[in-house]
Order: C-alpha cells, then sequence, then structure tokens
C-alpha cells in the first residue's frame, strides 16, 4: 500500500516558482490497479515521478506500507528501489541490449541467481508478456506495443512489489491497448502488486479501474472506481470522461435517463 | 552574467562527478562495460589516427625543409624538429583535440539520447547509481586506452614523415633518421603520455556531463554533443598551457 499525504511540487518558472501538484491526499492497495488520471498537463507524471522519488516534494509524505521514501537516505532508497518496477511512458529499453539481455538487466545487476536462473527468469518474464520468439531482437527491431511488452517484462523481473506505468498505452492502438490492460491488471493480481497506472484513455479507465484517483489541475479531483465514475456529478470529472466523441453520446443519453435518476434516487434517500 | 554562468555549470559539472565516483554495484558488469569502453572509443579511433598521423608527420617534413633551407643549420634539423614538434605538441594536444570531435560527440550523443528518452532514469529507477553506472567505464577505459592511441600516433607520424622522404628525396632518408635520434629527451615522451591522460579525462567527463544533463529532445542533444567538443576543446587547450608551463620549466 502507498499512501500520499498533502504533497505539494512546484517547478522553477520564468518570473518566479510555478506549483504543479497542490496537498495530494491518495491511497493504492496492493493487488490493485491504481489508476491516475486528468487531462494532459496535470500533473500526473509529476506525482508519478514524486512517488517514485524522481523527484522530491516540496512538502508532504510518501508512505511506502508506512515507510516514508522522502525521509530516505541514499541507501535506504535503493533497497527500496529493488522493490520498484517501472514501466516508462516511452518504454526506456536499452537500445544496445537485446530483449533477453534489457529483462536480464536487473536480474545481473542485483539479483545473486547464476547465468542459467537468470536466463530462465527472464525467459518466464518474455512467455509471460507473450514475447516469445523475440528475445534476440533488438528494441529498434520492435513496434511500439512489443517495446512496452517487453518493458514489463524487465520491469517485472525482480518480481517487484510496486509497479508504475506512465502512459502504457500511448501511442497504441485500441486493440493492442486492451492487450497491453489485461496484461498489466493480471499481473497485478498473479503476484498482488500494487499496480499504479498514469493514463488518460477512458477504455482503461473502463476496463482496469478498480482504484482511481482523478487530478484535476494539481488537484484531487476525485477519487473512486470503473463503476462509480458513472454515478458522480463532478463536473470537471464529467468533462474529462465523456470528452470523446463515443461517450459525448453516452453523456447525452445520461443526462435524460440515468444521471438524473441517479440524482433522484440520492434524493429520495 | 557569463561568468556567473560558467562557474555555476562548473559547479554542477563538479558535482556530477562527485556522484559519479563510487564502487560498481557489479565488478563483473563494470569490467565488460569498461572493456567494450576501451573498444569502442580507443580502438576504434586507430584508423582515424593513422591517417591523421602519417599526413601530418609528412607534411611538418616538408614544411620544415621549405622553412629551413639555410646553408648554416645542419642537414638533419628537418627530422630533430619534426620529431619536436610530434612529441610535444601534436601527439597528444593536437591529436586530442581532433579525437574530442569523434569520441566526445559520441558519448555526449550517447549519453544525451539516453536521457531523453528516460534510459536514465530506468536506471534510476532501479536503485542504480546512473552517473556512476555510464559515466566511470568511459571515463577509465578513455584514460586507459590513450597513453597507447598517443604511442601509435608518435609512431605513425614519424614514420609519415620517412615516408615522404623516401617518396620524394626532399630530404635524405639516412639523415632524418640520424636527425629524429639526435638530442633525444626521454622526457618529452612521457610529457605527452602523462598529457593525454589528462586530456582523456578532460574529453570523457565533459562530454558524459553535457550528455547527462541534456533536457528537451533530439535537437537539444545535437546542441549538447556540440557544445560538447567545444568545451573540451577549449579545456584541452586551458589545460595544455598549464601543464606545459609546469612540466617543460
Ligand atoms: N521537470 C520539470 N520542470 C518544470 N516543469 C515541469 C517539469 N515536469 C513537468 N513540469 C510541468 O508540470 C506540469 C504537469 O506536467 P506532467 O508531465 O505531470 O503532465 P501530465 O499530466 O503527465 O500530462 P500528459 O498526460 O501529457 O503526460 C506541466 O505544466 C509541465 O510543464
Ligand atoms: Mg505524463
Amino acid at each position: 500500500m502507498i499512501e500520499v499525504k498533502g504533497v505539494e511540487k512546484s517547478f522553477d518558472d520564468v518570473g518566479g516558482r510555478r506549483q504543479v501538484l497542490f496537498g495530494i491526499n491518495a491511497t493504492f492497495y496492493d493487488g490493485k490497479t491504481n489508476l491516475i488520471i486528468g487531462q494532459s498537463g496535470s500533473g500526473k507524471t509529476v506525482l508519478v515521478k514524486n512517488i517514485v522519488g524522481l523527484f522530491r516534494p516540496d512538502v508532504g509524505q510518501i508512505l511506502y506500507d508506512g515507510r516514508d521514501i522522502t525521509m530516505m537516505d541514499r541507501k535506504q532508497l535503493k533497497e527500496l528501489r529493488k522493490e520498484i518496477g517501472m514501466l516508462f511512458q516511452g518504454s526506456a529499453l536499452f537500445d544496445s541490449e537485446t530483449v533477453l539481455g534489457n529483462v536480464m538487466f536487473p536480474l545481473m545487476m542485483f539479483s545473486s541467481m547464476s547465468q542459467d536462473e537468470q536466463r530462465e527468469r527472464a525467459q518466464f518474464c518474455i512467455d509471460r508478456v507473450n514475447l516469445t520468439g523475440s528475445e534476440n531482437k533488438y528494441p529498434s527491431e520492435l513496434s511500439g506495443g512489443m517495446q512496452k511488452r517487453a518493458a514489463i517484462a524487465r520491469a517485472i523481473s525482480l518480481n517487484p512489489k510496486y509497479l508504475f506505468c506512465d502512459e502504457p498505452n500511448s501511442g497504441l492502438d485500441p486493440t493492442t491497448s486492451i492487450v497491453i490492460d489485461e496484461l498489466l491488471s493480471d499481473i497485478t493480481h498473479e503476484f498482488g502488486i500494487t499496480t499504479i497506472i498514469n493514463t488518460h484513455d477512458m477504455n482503461s479507465v473502463m476496463g482496469i479501474g478498480e482504484n482511481i484517483v482523478f487530478i484535476n489541475k494539481g488537484h484531487v479531483g476525485w477519487i473512486g472506481n470503473k463503476d462509480e465514475i458513472y454515478n458522480q456529478d463532478n463536473d470537471d470529472l464529467n468533462n474529462f470522461v465523456y470528452a470523446t466523441d463515443l461517450f459525448r453520446d453516452v453523456r447525452r443519453y445520461r443526462l435524460v435517463h440515468g444521471y438524473q435518476k441517479s440524482k433522484q434516487q440520492t434524493a429520495d434517500s | 552574467m557569463i561568468l556567473n554562468k560558467s562557474l555555476d555549470s562548473f559547479g554542477n559539472y563538479c558535482m556530477f562527478m562527485w556522484r559519479s565516483i563510487g564502487v560498481p554495484e557489479k565488478w563483473k558488469v563494470f569490467f565488460r562495460r569498461y572493456m567494450d569502453e576501451m573498444a569502442k572509443l580507443g580502438i576504434d579511433s586507430i584508423p582515424l589516427i593513422l591517417i591523421v598521423s602519417l599526413f601530418i608527420g609528412s607534411l611538418c617534413t616538408i614544411l620544415i625543409k621549405l622553412n629551413i633551407n639555410n646553408p648554416l643549420l645542419p642537414r638533419y634539423t628537418v627530422g630533430l624538429t619534426t620529431r619536436e614538434i610530434i612529441l610535444l605538441e601534436f601527439s597528444s594536444s593536437i591529436l586530442c583535440l581532433i579525437l574530442s570531435g569523434k569520441i566526445g560527440s559520441n558519448i555526449a550523443s550517447e549519453i544525451g539520447t539516453m536521457r531523453v528518452t528516460e534510459q536514465i532514469d530506468a536506471i534510476d529507477i532501479m536503485g542504480i547509481n546512473s552517473a556512476n553506472f555510464l559515466v566511470m567505464p568511459k571515463v577509465l577505459g578513455l584514460i586507459t586506452i590513450m597513453p597507447f592511441l598517443v604511442t601509435i600516433c608518435m609512431a605513425t607520424s614519424l614514420f609519415g614523415g620517412y615516408l615522404i622522404c623516401v617518396l620524394t628525396s626532399i630530404v635524405d632518408p639516412k639523415t632524418y633518421i640520424f636527425g629524429i635520434q639526435t638530442m633525444f629527451i626521454e622526457w618529452y615522451v612521457w610529457f605527452a603520455l602523462i598529457k593525454s591522460l589528462f586530456f582523456a579525462f578532460i574529453i570523457s567527463s565533459i562530454s558524459s556531463y553535457y550528455g547527462y544533463t541534456v533536457q528537451g529532445g533530439s535537437i537539444e542533444v545535437g546542441k549538447a554533443s556540440t557544445n560538447a567538443v567545444v568545451m573540451s576543446n577549449i579545456m584541452i587547450l586551458v589545460v595544455d598551457v598549464i601543464l606545459t608551463k609546469l612540466m617543460l620549466q
């Protein structure tokens, strides 16, 4: 479980400082797919980078099962990092290594396994993300979706307790997105990982959102799950959720039928 | 303003280098990368060094011959002067200026690309000191291989001078050989080798710094690799003056 308490972050900007995050409070649960959603530029990536310790928050605490990452010295941070896997927006595979080399890299650096065991473990991860047969390809020879999957394999190779994904399906077609989403969701449940996924893709939200944190201009706008996201009257969130053409019709329909009904229900009770 | 900015960069550079000093996570991995870097930065530069040295050596000989057509000077002066130029300045300083164009831009663009594609963040996130992981093998690798490159350069340049003597007979080859052996001061060779260690450090560390601190995209990577080469060149010249003053006087 990761608890974020009162996190604020600002950056130097021309003519002073610009605050990006304002008093963020949120909890991310074990064995669940936790989603951070919000418009482009709302501060999702900055929040995730604060949580993993690539940025240090100005104020606030970030507790990994009670351990505060903002108070850690370098050695403690290093220990914690071995429990973290991260999937970057652009995959961030090492160009100079093959898929197998990439997946083996964390094992080589941190595990005490023999070469054969490392290879076996890497192969298991590669098979798990359905990349069997591409072990000896270089990242430049893979498609975007395959790169994402290879990066997932690398992120889970050390059996992480916490998995972070920054926009895992940006730049992917809807079908491949669903494959990636399901893969992340399956892995999360299978290994009981605390998974935090950063996305603005409504398909993912509807598909795998078990715990959703909506970030609006650096504030927490709403927290709930994929079923509750229909039944809420937060205007900012509705603007975000129903922004696509596909959902606009749903919204119109719901404005006439569902939305008012649910308001009616709350009024009745 | 400019002074302020330079001091700022220098401070950041020092902090970066401080961060990159440390015990490698895994010696085996470090050693492999160290060997790779020596091959990539050093061995792969040998063809360039051979070509440049051969031509500069012969050019030196031709030009010196042209300029000291004085009957009062002994004929072996051509060989002797060529040797002094090669040993004192060309084989270390000028060679490193040339190499900084190849090696410096290579290092800066490689690390810069890793920065903008978040590969460095990926290394950090795993709990590895990315500065140490990326920079140490390059710096140590280049420092190790550089004296060998300088030695190759010395030999090839002198051979270039000899070759031009044989081919054009502007100087009798025997006189040339005599010239490059006369009044030989061994310390000059050491001087060149010692200087080259400093230059190797300058090229590799400054280029790594520029690559590591890239912000933005591919355009910035291009700028960083240009800046890395320019800054390495300036620093090589500054350090060259200082070392020459300290070690030869
Ligand atoms: N290193 C930085 N220095 C200064 N400002 C930054 C930095 N990183 C992000 N910002 C600013 O913080 C704001 C939020 O950026 P962030 O990358 O978190 O958005 P995002 O929600 O992830 O958007 P997207 O969905 O497009 O990825 C932006 O206005 C950005 O300019
Ligand atoms: Mg982002």
